[in-house]
C-alpha cells in the first residue's frame, strides 16, 4: 500500500514540484487547488497525510487544519504545513490549530521525505 | 558513461543495415536514408509561388498541409526539370516540416554498410560538396548520398 | 522534468502577475475591498514560493519585500495612500521585469531595483524585516537542524551513543504526531533500543483519558550528527519533555539547550512550572497578526453589493475549466478546416456529375455545411481569449511611458472581456505598445500645456475592445493635442514622401503617419523612437488581416481604430484566376467588380493605364505583372476588382476572370516559404489545389503604375 498524500496548494508550481518529488518517492499523490477543495476532497481521498499551504483563496491553511481537526475522527491524521518562512508565529498558530509539523519552502526532496517519514512512518 | 557506450554500440549495429532509397535526378543516381522519407507521390501540378527562385516549384496540398516543392535538379545546379506525370515527389521531413523534392524517378531500396560510404572526392563545385554527404558504389554505379539539412536550409531562409 | 515544471512556473507567474496588476488597478480605482489586498498578497506570495524552489534569489528577495508591505496593508498597519499605490504599481512592473529576466536570462536595471527595494523598505517596520527566521543565525550547533544539511555528514562519521528521554505532553496528541513514527525515524539512523516508562501511569480510577502519562527512554547508536537526531523531534518541540544526551558531548548539549531557550523565549523551567499551558512557549512570540479581512469583506459585500457585474462574476468563483495543449486545439481547427474544404469538394463533384435532380443531396449538403460551420465556430471559441491580460500589460506600458516622459497619463480600458483569437492577442501586443507609447510621447501634452489649454493635467488614454458585425474593433483614443498636421506635412515633404506642392485632405495627412520611414519625433526619443515607425504597426495589423485607421481633431486628441477579423482561420474571398493560376482576393478590400471594355481603358504615359469608371480615372494594376507571373495563353486581363487602400487610394486590380465568392480556410505560409510580396497566405480549394490569398495593398505597392499615379494625382491636385 502506497502512502497517500493530499497536497493543498494554490500554486501550480508548488503542486507540480510536490507531485514530481512524491511520485518519484513512491507516494500516492492527490492535490487540491485551495483549502475548500482540499477539505471537500479529504473524505474521498482518505489520505495518510495532508500537506497544506497557508495562504490560499477560499479557505486558508489554518482553516483547513481547523476543519479537519474539528471533525473528531481526523484528529490523528498528520497535517504538514508548507510555510515560506520559518516564521515562529506562523508555526505556533498552525500548531495551535492542530498541525503536526511544517515544511519550509523552498523544500528540497530529502527534507520533504524526511518530514513525511516522521509523521507517517512511511518507508518511502 | 557505460550506458552511453552501450547505446552507441547498438547504433553501430543498426547502422550496419541502413536502408537507403535511391532515385535519379537529371540522370544521376542519388539516395536518401529511408527513415528520412515520409512518402513518395506521383507528380501533380503545383501552385506557383510568385517571385520564387527557380528551384522552388511551388506548393502542394499534402492532406491539408501546404508544403513547398523543390526541384532537386535545379537545387544541385543541374538543368531545371520539366516536371511530368512520370516524375515523383519525395516527401521528406526537414526541421520537423514536410518538404517535397522533385526527382525523375525512384529506383530501388538499397542496403548500405556505413563502412562502404566514401567521402566525397573534392570537385570544383561548392554546391556539390555541400549537398553530398558521401558516395557509394552500388551495382557498378555511383550513388550520391544527399545531405538533406544542407539541401533544405531552415525554411525561413529558403526565399528572400 | 524540472525544466517543464519551471516552464509551468513562468506560465503561472504570468497569471499571478496579471492578478497582481488587476488588483492594484482596482485599488488605484478606489476599491479597498480587503479581499483584493489578500488576493495580491497571495499572488506575490506564490511567485515568491515558486521562485524559491528554483533558486531565483533576486526574485525571491524582491517578492518578499513586496509581500511584506502588503502584509502590513492587510493587517491595517499601513494606509494605502496615493504615494504607496504608485510605488506598488511600479514594484509590480518591476516584479514582471524580474520574472522576465529570470525566464529569458535578461538583465535588470540594478539601480531601479535598488531604488524600489529601498522605497519598499521604508514601509516595513524594523522588526518585520527579521521575519525570515533563520535558526542557523543563532550560533553554535543549530538546535533545529537546517534540513539542507541533511546529507552533509562530518568528514569522518563517528558512531555516537545518544540517550534520549522523551515524554510527550498531552497536547502532542492533538497534533497528529505519533511517538512510534518518531522512533521509526530514529531506528533508520542506527541501532535503537526503546524502553517504555509507565511509572507515572496512575491507577485506572485516577486516569484522565486526555492526559499523557507515558515516557520513553531511548538509546540510539548512530553515525548521524546530533543535528539530524534532533531534527527528528522538530515537530514536537514544545509538545514534549525532551532531553538528548550525547556521550562525552556535554558542551554541545549545553549550547543546544541555550539556543533552544533563546529561540522559544521561555525557558523549559518556566514551561514546567506553568503546568497547564505547555504549548505556551510555542505561542509566546508575537501573536500572529491575523487580518480580520474575511469577515469584513463578507459584511461589505452583503451590505453594499457592487454593481459591476464583471467583479461579481469573478468573486463567485471561477467556472470550471480544462487546460488543453494548444497543439490539440490547433489540430482540431485544422481538421475542421479540412471538413469545410471537404464540403466544397463534395459540392463541386456533385455539380460535376450532371445529375438532373440534386435537390435532396443539396439539402443534406447544406446541413453538412451548417454543422461544419457550427463545429468551426465552437472550435474557434476555444482559442478565443479575453483581451484583459493584454490590456493590463498596456496599463504598464502607459505607466512606464509616462514616467519616462514626465507626463501624467492614465489608461482607461473598456470591453476587457471581449474575446479575440489567441494569436491575434499575441500579435497585437507590439502594435498596441507602439501606439500607446506614441500616444503618451507625441499625443498627450505636458501637464502645464494641458492646464493652459483648459484640460486636466492628467492625460487620458482610452483603450477599448468591442465586437462589431463579425469583426473585432480595438480603439485607442487620447485626449491630447491631435495630429500636428502642418508639421506632419512638412516632414513628409522633407523626407520626399510627398511633393512639395501636394494638396492633401486632413485624412490623407493623418495617414502619412503610417508611411514607411515617417517619424515626427524631433529628436530620437528613447520611447517611441526606436527606429520603428507606425508603418510597422500598420504592417502588423494588416498581417492579421485587419485594417487600421486614424482620425484626429486638433486640440482634442487622436483615435486609432483597428478592425480585425474575428478568426484567423476563415475569411470570405473572391476566387479569381490570374495567369492560369487560381487565386483569392479578400472580399473586405473589394469595393466593386466589373468587366472592362476597351473604351474604358486609357493610356497614361509610356505604360501606365487608367480605368475610367463613371467619369473617374483609377490606375490599373495588373496582378499577374505585380506577382511576376506571365500568361502562357493569350488571355487578357479583362476583369477589374476595384479596391480601396487604407489611405483612401483606389486602384483597379486587373485579373483574368472572376469565378465565385466563398469562404476559404486560411493556411499560413509561415515556415513554408519566406514573405512573398503581394501574397498574404494560401488556402485549399474544393479541387484540393492550393490557391494564394492576395494582399491587395502590397500588390498596389509593388505596381509601378499605381504608385506613380498616386503621386501624379497629388501633384495635379496641387496645381
Amino acid at each position: 500500500m502506497k502512502t497517500k498524500v493530499l497536497a493543498i496548494d494554490d500554486s501550480r508550481t508548488i503542486r507540480n514540484l510536490l507531485a514530481a518529488t512524491l511520485e518519484e518517492a513512491g507516494f500516492e499523490y492527490h492535490c487540491a487547488v485551495d483549502g475548500r477543495e482540499g477539505v471537500d476532497m479529504y473524505p474521498d481521498v482518505a489520505p495518510d497525510v495532508v500537506i497544506t499551504d497557508i495562504n490560499m483563496p477560499n479557505l486558508d491553511g489554518f482553516g483547513v487544519i481547523e476543519e479537519l481537526r474539528g471533525d473528531g475522527i481526523n484528529s490523528k491524521v498528520p497535517i504538514l504545513v508548507l510555510t515560506t518562512e520559518s516564521a515562529p508565529e506562523l508555526k505556533a498558530r498552525a500548531r495551535g490549530a492542530g498541525a503536526t509539523g511544517w515544511i519550509t519552502k523552498p523544500f528540497d526532496d530529502a527534507s520533504l521525505i524526511f518530514a513525511l517519514k516522521r509523521v507517517t512512518g512511511a518507508a518511502a | 558513461m557505460q550506458a552511453e557506450v552501450k547505446q552507441s554500440d547498438q547504433e553501430v549495429k543498426h547502422a550496419e543495415h541502413s536502408e537507403f532509397v535511391s532515385f535519379t535526378v537529371a540522370g544521376q543516381a542519388f539516395c536518401l536514408k529511408i527513415t528520412q522519407i515520409r512518402e513518395i507521390r506521383r507528380w501533380s501540378p503545383v501552385t506557383i509561388l510568385p517571385h520564387a527562385p527557380a528551384d522552388v516549384l511551388g506548393v502542394m496540398n499534402l492532406r491539408g498541409a501546404v508544403i513547398p516543392i523543390y526541384d532537386l535538379s535545379a537545387r544541385f545546379g543541374l538543368q531545371q526539370t520539366e516536371a511530368s506525370e512520370r516524375n515523383v515527389v519525395i516527401v521528406v521531413s526537414v526541421h520537423g516540416k514536410p518538404v517535397g523534392l522533385l526527382a525523375e524517378s525512384v529506383s530501388e531500396i538499397i542496403s548500405i554498410n556505413p563502412d562502404d560510404i566514401q567521402d566525397t572526392p573534392p570537385v570544383d563545385s561548392r554546391n556539390t560538396m555541400e549537398y553530398i554527404q558521401g558516395i557509394i558504389s552500388h551495382d557498378d554505379t555511383m550513388v550520391r548520398i544527399i545531405n538533406l539539412d544542407a539541401v533544405i536550409s531552415a525554411p525561413e531562409q529558403v526565399m528572400p | 522534468m524540472s525544466g517543464s515544471i519551471q516552464d509551468t512556473f513562468f506560465e503561472e507567474c504570468e497569471e499571478l502577475l496579471e492578478a497582481t496588476d488587476e488588483g492594484l488597478t482596482a485599488i488605484e480605482g478606489g476599491d479597498h475591498d480587503p479581499e483584493v489586498v489578500n488576493a495580491i498578497f497571495r499572488a506575490v506570495h506564490s511567485i515568491k514560493g515558486g521562485a524559491g524552489a528554483f533558486g531565483l534569489d533576486d526574485l525571491v528577495a524582491f517578492a518578499h519585500r513586496f509581500e511584506t508591505v502588503f502584509d502590513e496593508v492587510r493587517s491595517n498597519r499601513l494606509d494605502l495612500d496615493e504615494k504607496l499605490i504608485q510605488l506598488l504599481l511600479r514594484a509590480s512592473d518591476h516584479l514582471s521585469a524580474l520574472v522576465e529576466a529570470a525566464r529569458d536570462g535578461g538583465q535588470i536595471d540594478e539601480a531601479h531595483h535598488d531604488t524600489l527595494l529601498a522605497a519598499l523598505d521604508e514601509y516595513i517596520p524594523e522588526e518585520e524585516e527579521d521575519l525570515t527566521f533563520e535558526p542557523m543565525g543563532l550560533g553554535g550547533p543549530a538546535p533545529m537542524m537546517d534540513l539542507g544539511d541533511l546529507g552533509a555528514a562530518p568528514a569522518v562519521p563517528q558512531e555516537e551513543t545518544y540517550r534520549i528521554r522523551f515524554q510527550p505532553l498531552k497536547e502532542m496528541y492533538g497534533t497528529g504526531n505519533e511517538p512510534f513514527f518518531l522512533f521509526q525515524a530514529l531506528k533508520d539512523m542506527g541501532e535503537l533500543t526503546v524502553q517504555l516508562d509507565e511509572n507515572e501511569l496512575p491507577g485506572f480510577d485516577a486516569m484522565d483519558m486526555g492526559e499523557s502519562y507515558l515516557a520513553w527512554d531511548l538509546v540510539l547508536v548512530t553515525k548521524e550528527p546530533r543535528s539530524v537526531v534532533e531534527a527528528v523531534f522538530e515537530f514536537v518541540e514544545g509538545l514534549c519533555e525532551l532531553s538528548i544526551a550525547g556521550d562525552g558531548d556535554a558542551e554541545a548539549e549545553a549550547n543546544a539547550l541555550a539556543a533552544l531557550d533563546a529561540m522559544f523565549a521561555a525557558p523549559p523551567a518556566a514551561e514546567a512550572a506553568d503546568g497547564d499551558t505547555p504549548a505556551a512557549p510555542f505561542e509566546a512570540p508575537v501573536p500572529a497578526p491575523e487580518p480580520e479581512a474575511k469577515p469584513a469583506a463578507a459584511e461589505e459585500k452583503a451590505s453594499a453589493p457592487k454593481a459591476e457585474s464583471g467583479k461579481q462574476e469573478q468573486r463567485g468563483g471561477p467556472k470550471p475549466t480544462l487546460r488543453v495543449e494548444l497543439e490539440r486545439v490547433d489540430r482540431l481547427i485544422n481538421a475542421v478546416g479540412e471538413l469545410i474544404i471537404n464540403h466544397s469538394m463534395l459540392a463541386q463533384q456533385i455539380a460535376n456529375l450532371n445529375v438532373p435532380d440534386t435537390r435532396d443531396v443539396e439539402t443534406e449538403l447544406e446541413g453538412f455545411k451548417n454543422l461544419a460551420r457550427d463545429i468551426q465556430e465552437g472550435v474557434m471559441a476555444i482559442r478565443a481569449q479575453p483581451v484583459k491580460p493584454l490590456f493590463q500589460r498596456m496599463a504598464r506600458i502607459v505607466r512606464e511611458a509616462s514616467a519616462a516622459t514626465g507626463k501624467t497619463c492614465k489608461l482607461v480600458t473598456e470591453g476587457e472581456n471581449t474575446e479575440v483569437d489567441k494569436t491575434v492577442i499575441e500579435r497585437l501586443s507590439d502594435p498596441l505598445t507602439h501606439i500607446l507609447r506614441n500616444a503618451v510621447d507625441h499625443g498627450v501634452e505636458n501637464p502645464d500645456d494641458r492646464e493652459a489649454a483648459g484640460k486636466s493635467k492628467t492625460g487620458e488614454i482610452r483603450l477599448s475592445a468591442s465586437h462589431r458585425s463579425g469583426s473585432v474593433c480595438i480603439e485607442i483614443k487620447d485626449d491630447g493635442a491631435g495630429v500636428n498636421r502642418p508639421r506632419v506635412k512638412q516632414i513628409a515633404i522633407e523626407k520626399g514622401l510627398i511633393p512639395e506642392n501636394a494638396e492633401l485632405t486632413d485624412g490623407e495627412i493623418d495617414n502619412l503617419l503610417f508611411a514607411p520611414g515617417f517619424s515626427t519625433a524631433k529628436e530620437i526619443s528613447n520611447l517611441s523612437g526606436r527606429g520603428v515607425g507606425m508603418d510597422v504597426v500598420k504592417n502588423a495589423v494588416t498581417g492579421l488581416g485587419g485594417r487600421i485607421n486614424i482620425s484626429s481633431a486638433p486640440g482634442k486628441g487622436s483615435t486609432f481604430t483597428i478592425i480585425l477579423p474575428l478568426t484567423l482561420a476563415v475569411m470570405d474571398g473572391m476566387v479569381v484566376s490570374v495567369a492560369d493560376q487560381t487565386m483569392v482576393v479578400p472580399i473586405t478590400s473589394i469595393v466593386e467588380t466589373m468587366r472592362g471594355s476597351d473604351d474604358m481603358i486609357n493610356s497614361l504615359g509610356a505604360d501606365g493605364t487608367l480605368l475610367s469608371i463613371r467619369g473617374n480615372f483609377v490606375p490599373i494594376c495588373d496582378v499577374a505583372g505585380a506577382l511576376g507571373l506571365y500568361r502562357e495563353s493569350d488571355q487578357q486581363a479583362g476583369v477589374y476588382l476595384l479596391v480601396e487602400t487604407e489611405t483612401g487610394q483606389r486602384c483597379a486590380l486587373a485579373v483574368d476572370d472572376i469565378h465565385d465568392q466563398r469562404q476559404v480556410v486560411i493556411k499560413s505560409l509561415d515556415g513554408v516559404c519566406g514573405e512573398i510580396p503581394g501574397v498574404a497566405a494560401a488556402t485549399i480549394l474544393g479541387d484540393g489545389k492550393i490557391a494564394m490569398i492576395l494582399d491587395p495593398e502590397s500588390i498596389i505597392a509593388a505596381s509601378p503604375t499605381a504608385a506613380a499615379f498616386d503621386t501624379e494625382r497629388r501633384m495635379s491636385n496641387a496645381s
